[in-house]
């Protein structure tokens, strides 16, 4: 097998500061060569320290990191050939644009006409030839950003690590600079870690998703799978989009499960992996809140569908689809994602008594 | 929905507001403006009125005395101050003060800033360290200065102006360097730092192209403080200094045995020194900031 020059392996990573609790706790993960890989998780859930430790800042406790096969603990940035972009940037509030990007030139002792030269390519690169004079304050966020990103590059890193890279951007911004980072990715060819708290942008962006709690990943896999097919509660919450429902098994019926609850009776769900459930057991199951419809308790039934009786509580048009939230299940919220036009045929209103519906095949058993 | 949009009830809510202001204006200034204006010019008067009496005076002519009102104009005391051997040694103590100021400043600039980056972290006895320091800012100057003079006598020590009155004025202006430090270090990213480790610069070029650099009007206010400080430091100095005297410690002498302008004279010319230096400072201060934001996004 060729070596994969800018590939990323993590094996049992273990980071403690204080020698018993662990920030980071036995990660072991395979990024491929020029993948855009996105770790997800709240604050404190040990993401940037990853990360820091992919870039040198930080040493872990135990385990290994390769980067295109090569074991890279105790080695400095540089030797790494990685570069990371930081939160809200760093950029050096004394020095312009170009002096910004050509900072890395000038510390290893390249000429000033010769860094000038390379900072105003790459200058170009990020498109901001008219500003290359300006100082950091004098630029916009986005424009901020492009400089690090710039800034960054200009060594040309195998691993590009970008620390919540649009957390101090408005929501707008957030999008447009969204789509640059991708384009760069592409651009450079280079593997991308990107580490965030806000999972819209994660499977937005991200090839792999990586979601993480308490110093451990939950779930890794592209973005696709880890918001249809969320392994467990957390996950499933965290990607939000899922309602999330606990019950009690009533019997098993072949692939499937009769699941019962206080609000709910006899809702249909396949076992999928969890062979090894029976009846009594306390599951949790996912639907999504698009696949949920409703409709007036009159109206007809079908074959393989759960139906939960139930009432509007809240309704808030969101623009293509209007969120409507009916009564809780137990402590779990149960929403429905109604596509607006759909909706406003026959709007509902609130304290309206509604049948929440799904198919079965649209149900999936957590662990 | 048939319930009103909540945009216009707060706008409504507004309306109603701006109906009726909290301080309604009847067109003159309240009579508290008068009586804190009245407060404030008096204040001013007894700030600066005795130091604009001593300038004033120190311009009189020969037949010039110590009160009011004054004898003809001319700068006679001025030139008398730096000729007379009986006004004692202003020359040369003039020249010591400065350059135990000089050296006071460097002292104070290269160990502040080297105790504000080393307090951006916790470590042993940091606090212990931190409030020794303080400790040493609110004793009694004349007291620190008189434990100086004795143990340096008990343990033979010749005390002179530039061993132990620079260690006594360090004790003064340290702690006061080392709190500006901390305010002007609030505002350093420590991500500055380690995105130049990560771009490749060593510690040593970290310090000098990022971290002197950014903190530059920072240092420049320390250094400030240090000149001034000790520019006119007097009760630490007065039983450190040894035989030859400082500029305060000359003119305190002066004050007990010259008994002419001549004393007028040098006040006004310390003021104005001290003046130049700190136009010098803050003006270096307002170049940086200026250079570095220039335009509109810049605060």
């Amino acid at each position: 097998m060729p070596v994969e020059h800018g590939s990323i392996e993590l094996a049992g990573i273990v980071k403690s500061y204080d020698g018993s609790s662990r920030v980071v706790d036995g990660v072991n993960l395979k990024i491929a060569d020029g993948s855009y890989c996105c770790f997800l998780g709240p604050s404190g859930c040990g993401k940037t320290t990853i990360l820091r430790m992919i870039a040198g800042h930080e040493d872990p406790t135990d385990g290994e990191i390769l980067i295109g096969g090569e074991q890279v603990v105790g080695l400095a940035p540089v030797e790494r050939r990685t570069a990371m972009m930081f939160q809200s940037y760093a950029l050096f509030p004394h020095l312009n644009v170009r002096d910004n990007i050509a900072f890395a030139l000038r510390v290893r002792g390249m000429s000033t006409p010769d860094r000038r030269k390379a900072a105003d390519a790459m200058i170009e690169k990020v498109r901001l030839t008219e500003l290359a004079d300006r100082l950091p304050a004098q630029l916009s966020g986005g424009q901020q950003q492009r400089v690090a990103l710039a800034r960054a590059a200009i060594t040309g890193p195998k691993v590009l690590l970008l620390d919540e890279p649009l957390s101090a951007l408005d929501e707008q911004l957030r999008v447009q600079m969204r789509q640059e980072l991708s384009r760069m990715q592409r651009d450079l060819g280079i593997t991308f870690i990107h580490v965030t708290h806000t999972q819209l942008e994660a499977i937005a962006i991200a090839d792999t998703v990586v979601v993480m709690e308490k110093g451990r990943i939950k779930q890794a896999g592209p973005a696709r799978d880890v918001y249809d097919q969320p392994r467990d509660r957390y996950v499933a919450e965290f990607l939000g989009g899922q309602n999330v429902l606990s019950g009690r098994i009533v019997r098993i019926e072949g692939d499937s499960a009769m699941i019962s609850a206080e609000e709910m009776r006899d809702v249909i769900v396949p076992l999928g992996s969890r062979r090894t459930v029976s009846a009594g057991d306390r599951v949790d199951f996912a639907v999504r809140r698009d696949d949920v419809d409703l409709t007036r308790p009159e109206t007809g039934t079908g074959r393989q569908r759960a139906k939960v009786p139930s009432r509007v509580r809240a309704i808030e048009y969101q623009g293509n689809f209007v969120k409507v939230i009916l009564d809780n299940i137990g402590r779990d919220e149960l929403i429905a994602y109604v596509p607006d036009r759909i909706f406003y045929r026959d709007p509902f209103s609130i304290g309206d008594i509604v049948v929440a519906g799904w198919d079965k095949d649209k149900t999936r058993m957590l662990a | 929905m048939t319930d009103q949009p909540p945009e216009n009830r707060a706008t409504g809510t507004v309306r109603v507001r701006r109906g009726r202001p909290l301080a309604p204006s009847t067109g003159g200034r309240p009579w508290t403006f008068y009586v804190l204006a009245t407060l404030f010019t008096l204040y001013v008067v007894a700030l600066y009125g005795p130091m604009v009496c001593i300038y004033i005076l120190s311009f009189q002519d020969v037949r010039g005395g110590l009160v009011f009102p004054m004898r003809g104009t001319s700068l006679h005391w001025f030139v008398d101050l730096f000729t007379q051997v009986r006004t004692g040694d202003v020359k040369g103590a003039f020249s010591r003060s400065i350059r135990l100021a000089v050296a006071v400043t460097v002292v104070t600039v290269v160990i502040s800033f080297m105790s504000g980056l080393a307090f951006r972290k916790r470590f042993a006895g940091d606090s212990v360290v931190f409030y020794l320091m303080i400790g040493s800012l609110v004793a009694p100057g004349l007291v620190l200065g008189i434990g100086v003079g004795l143990i340096c006598n008990v343990l033979g020590i010749e005390t002179s102006w530039y061993t132990t009155a620079l260690g006594a004025q360090l004790s003064w202006t340290l702690p006061f360097g080392v709190l500006v430090m901390f305010a002007v270090m609030s505002r350093f990213n420590n991500a500055w730092e380690e995105a130049a480790r990560d771009l490749g610069a060593s510690a040593w070029q970290t310090t000098c192209l990022v971290i002197v650099p950014v903190l530059a009007p920072g240092l420049v206010a320390v250094a400030l403080f240090g000149f001034t400080l000790s520019y006119d430091e007097f009760t630490r100095t007065l039983l450190t200094a040894g035989s030859l005297n400082t500029l305060p410690l000359e003119i305190w002498s002066m004050t007990l045995n010259v008994t002419s302008p001549s004393l007028y004279a040098l006040g006004t010319v310390t003021t104005l020194i001290s003046f130049l230096i700190i136009g010098i400072c803050l003006g270096t201060i307002a170049r940086i900031q200026k250079r570095r934001a220039a335009g509109p996004a810049a605060h």
